[in-house]
């Protein structure tokens, strides 16, 4: 066993861990942390993406000691600091693009690196960007939609139900 | 209008919040003080005989708690099956013993053999490694049509054969079925294949087994659409626990697609070693388990006749189905390719005899059930695409000829055992016409080939049997349980009102869509109602969500029981205004005296039957609390009419979804924006289907797709928005909300559209060719164009599990 220290939310925590630790495991297992779910294990899904010095990460792919010393951002940690949703999560409520929730913390994460790389994306940029991110219930319409419309596009022309 | 409240409203999901912040609560989001965790050695071999396992070594390992095999289990249960259908001979179903882990053999890959408990997952996942096990490897039983066949090797040595069942619908109506085929003016034939799919809900099945000594009594965390259910399966049949020794909570479930109907091994499983181990017991699947122990879907291979006379009105349907069933009768496997299939066969058209026939196989492969839509999108592919042969050899037009045999009349009773109570099929069809723009459609097909694509159109109807199903009817059917749904509306003192459904959402919005009707009904805000649901502890026996039935029959309970309450609320208004009862209305969540203005609100009502100061004690009891069961009279009828655009690329064979669009009439609509969302979902999976998805295994039995690097799953870059309407309402005349029902519909109705589009693309292209069975992968589309299209495809060779993923 090893110890790990790195920032998580903003928090500064430090475990133990294994050496085939994955910074999933540490984060839903060692910080109890499990809005980060695991759904597939060959880096495909994208449940677990989270946010490493910025940049989307797919954490069931990277080692927990490799976060040593890292900036770790998780979907606990991205509402508004009033507990309130932030923009991108309330466009997922508002157009109805979640339905079973699991993938959900995953496109959040997703779209927030998107969105700060391209504030305004067209609809096939936000599906090809997606292209990491499986949703089995929601057939992507209305997380399209959502992600459009958290950019601030209008998106009334697009078919509302 | 739209309103913004109760019923047909589309509040924001409550739900969401959750969900959105990380702070859902699903099975593996639960750990319970000192539990350890299986991990479950699993057969490579698709069939052979165990001649040894040796678990010296693995037991004696790191943090290994203790090791099972078969051995453990003899004294256990089968896992069971919920349905049993009987043959055209007259006899039942053939029916094998389904073991927790392995007995002698194995019989499909991820068939469990045996199962290590340790401190870690890793500790287990290690041990594992570390168990010798010989197997003498047997013939693969893989291709259905060579199952059956004489001299096959047997998946289970105690059954006479592989043949499960040899099926016949309506058997009276067989000789004139043949009949008016031999008479027809037209007959069109067509076979093809139903491809396997696994459901893949996002969320991998998980189990936490709890035994507790002090009290004897075990708890199951579970990811079930049914926990009633799988109280009721595992307790009676497996392991013998009576119900009220045993809890099962399914939390927050990321999906379910059907997958998650069925009674699993591994929940027996982690509930058994919890008592064994003394510790709890969990099981988290990885993606690649879920491929091989999750139960499959489709998987049918099919040969249809549709006949007409000389003015093109049907005939006659004849059917003949081989059906897999995997290696093991999941729980509710027999039913999917009979009851909810068969029956489904006349469609939306006035065909005046039909015969099915379905031979029910097992082979070496994982358990097949049912998966979205389970029965109905066979039904309906197999009926849609037919008729779209026949429109293109009769030189007709695909929609007219669906028009001129639209049944237009209700209540009207099909040749194969159903009334269908309500529906407006040439609504609909209107209704997809003026939404997905039909008349533009050459426009558009101009413009790709200006691009050098080759554009089509696909468009079909669909019908489908939900809101399931009436007890008395299943069961002379074979089902083994009853279909009903309960409900406990409990009011509490101040006005707030708990529902505790058996029904379970897990994805559905039911803590958002059930309130809505609550409200509507007593006329308070939403917000004063709370769903409970997925916790046998604290919900009323229910049979669980599946088969779009949770409003239909679940939110039908809910009503009643909700007027059980306002019939007495308005008893004890009426004792509080000194008025009779049958004087009192209630109204915007006030009850008052018919013609006066005297009236006394909800919370004053709910207050007295709570502080029964003033009370009619010697009338009625104290307490607001009112529990119904809603067996439906009938099945729900569902249709609608969709309608596919695609390109080819004729250089590549790619195919994309250029539009599509769907008119769905589901009777009365609780939540819009919610039902829209279940039609997307319906579709992207349908479109998986018949583009990208196939589980593959090889002549060996080895599953060839079992991660997502195998098998392709829909992506956002895959699929168009969507057109969705569902303005087209005819409401069911047999439950209290007139609902039928929407969560299948989209992968009901969206394969053969799709399909259907491709083929007229090809056309268009001058490939004159027929069928291409799905998925309609670029290579399967090439292939067909330039003539090269592998032997079998299209020709129903016995199995729809080639070796192409």
């Amino acid at each position: 066993m090893a110890s790990v220290t790195m920032n998580v939310n903003g928090k500064p925590v430090t475990g133990e861990i294994e050496g085939r630790t994955l910074l999933v495991e540490f984060l839903r297992n060692g910080l109890s942390l499990t809005g980060t779910h695991v759904g597939c294990d060959t880096s495909q899904c994208g449940a677990c993406l989270v946010h490493v010095d910025g940049e989307a990460v797919k954490a069931c792919t990277m080692f927990a000691a490799e976060a040593e010393g890292a900036e770790v951002t998780t979907i606990e940690g991205v509402s508004n600091p009033d507990g309130s949703l932030n923009t991108i999560q309330q466009a997922f409520q508002d157009y109805h693009g979640l339905q079973c929730g699991f993938c959900t913390p995953g496109m959040v994460m997703s779209a927030a690196a998107l969105l700060k790389d391209n504030p305004s994306p067209s609809e096939q940029e936000i599906r090809e960007y997606l292209q990491g991110n499986i949703c089995r219930c929601t057939g992507y319409h209305n997380i399209v939609k959502a992600i459009m419309a958290a950019s601030g596009q209008d998106v009334s022309r697009i078919a509302a139900e | 209008m739209p309103k913004d409240t109760g019923i047909g409203a589309s509040p924001k999901r409550r739900e969401d919040v959750r969900f959105l912040t990380g702070d859902g609560n699903y099975t593996d989001d639960i750990n319970v003080h000192g539990q350890a965790y299986v991990h479950f050695l699993r057969s490579d071999v698709a069939h052979g005989r165990i001649t040894s396992i040796d678990t010296a070594e693995a037991g004696a390992m790191p943090g290994v708690v203790r090791v099972f095999t078969g051995k453990d289990f003899e004294g256990v249960g089968s896992i069971p099956c919920g349905w049993q259908v009987t043959g055209r001979d007259g006899k039942p179903m053939q029916e094998p013993a389904h073991p927790v882990l392995a007995q002698g053999k194995v019989r499909h890959v991820g068939d469990p053999i045996a199962a290590v408990v340790a401190d870690t997952p890793a500790q287990a996942r290690d041990a594992a490694e570390a168990i010798m096990v010989d197997i003498e490897d047997l013939p693969a039983v893989v291709d259905m049509k060579a199952a059956v066949a004489d001299g096959a090797t047997k998946v289970h040595d105690d059954l006479e054969n592989n043949l499960c069942y040899d099926w016949g619908f309506v058997e009276d109506n067989r000789d004139a079925v043949d009949k008016a085929i031999k008479d027809a003016a037209h007959v069109t034939t067509l076979e093809l294949v139903n491809n396997r799919l696994v459901a893949n809900p996002m969320e991998p099945r998980v189990a936490v087994g709890v035994w507790e000594k002090g009290t004897d009594n075990y708890t199951l965390y579970t990811t079930s659409q049914n926990p009633h259910v799988i109280r009721l399966l595992m307790g009676a049949f497996v392991l013998g626990i009576p119900e009220h020794k045993l809890r099962v909570v399914a939390p927050d479930v990321g999906g379910g697609f059907g997958t998650k109907i069925f009674h699993y091994a591994e929940e027996a499983f982690c509930t058994f070693a919890a008592k064994a181990c003394r510790r709890p017991v969990k099981w988290t699947a990885s993606r690649s388990e879920a491929f091989m122990s999750d139960a499959h879907g489709r998987d049918h291979v099919t040969k249809i006749e549709l006949a007409l006379d000389a003015d093109h009105n049907f005939t006659a349907v004849r059917t003949e189905t081989y059906a897999n069933m995997g290696a093991y009768l999941s729980t509710f496997a027999p039913s999917v390719p009979t009851w909810l299939h068969g029956t489904l066969m006349a469609g939306n058209y006035r065909t005046p005899l039909i015969y099915v026939n379905v031979k029910a196989v097992f082979t070496n492969t994982v358990p097949v059930d049912a998966y979205r839509g389970a029965g109905r999108p066979e039904a309906t592919f197999q009926l849609e695409r037919v008729i779209d042969k026949a429109a293109r050899e009769l030189g007709v037009d695909p929609i007219e000829l669906r028009r001129k045999n639209f049944i237009t009349e209700f209540p009207y009773a099909t040749p194969v055992a159903v009334e269908y109570d309500t529906g407006d099929y040439p609504a609909t069809m209107d209704k997809l016409s003026e939404i997905a723009d039909l008349s533009g459609f050459d426009a558009r097909r101009k413009e790709s080939e200006a691009k050098g694509k080759w554009r089509g159109l696909g468009v079909n109807c669909y019908i489908e049997a939900c809101g399931i199903a009436p007890s008395n009817l299943v069961g002379q059917l074979g089902a083994r349980a009853g279909l009903y749904e309960s409900a406990t509306v409990r009011v509490n003192a101040t006005g707030g009102i708990t529902v505790m459904t058996g029904s379970h959402s897990h994805g559905q919005g039911h803590e958002t869509s059930f309130p809505q009707v609550i409200a509507e009904m007593i006329g308070i805000d939403e917000s004063m109602v709370e769903i409970v649901h997925g916790d046998t502890a604290n919900t009323p026996m229910g049979m669980g969500t599946y088969g779009s039935r949770s409003i239909a029959v679940g939110g039908s309970a809910m009503v009643r029981a909700a007027e059980k309450v306002v019939n007495k609320a308005k008893k004890i208004a009426a004792h509080l205004l000194e008025a009779s009862d049958s004087d009192i209305e209630l109204k915007e969540g006030k009850f008052s005296v018919a013609g006066t203005d005297k009236s006394v609100a909800w919370g004053d009502v709910t207050l007295a039957a709570y502080v029964p100061h003033n009370y009619p004690l010697e009338d009625i009891e104290p307490g607001l609390e009112e529990t119904a069961f809603y067996d439906p009279a009938n099945f729900t009828y569902p249709s609608g009419a969709y309608a596919c655009e695609v390109e080819v690329d004729p250089e590549t064979g790619q195919v994309t979804i250029e539009r599509f669009a769907a008119a769905d009439d589901f009777g009365n609509v609780i939540n819009p924006m919610i039902v829209s969302g279940q039609v997307h979902g319906g579709i992207a999976q349908g479109v998986g289907q018949a583009l990208l998805e196939n589980c593959s295994y090889d002549s060996e039995g080895q599953l060839l797709s079992a991660s997502y690097m195998d098998y392709a799953m829909p992506r956002a870059a895959d699929l168009p928005m969507f057109t969705v309407d569902h303005s087209c309402q005819t409401p069911c005349t047999h439950n209290p909300l007139g609902v039928k029902g929407c969560g299948e519909a989209g992968a009901i109705g969206s394969p053969p559209s799709v399909v259907n589009a491709v083929i007229d693309a090809l056309h268009s292209g001058g490939c004159k060719i027929d069928h291409i069975d799905m998925p309609l992968t670029p290579s399967r589309v090439w292939a067909a164009m330039t003539g090269a299209a592998a032997a079998g495809h299209g020709t129903a060779e016995g199995r729809s599990v080639g070796g192409e993923v």
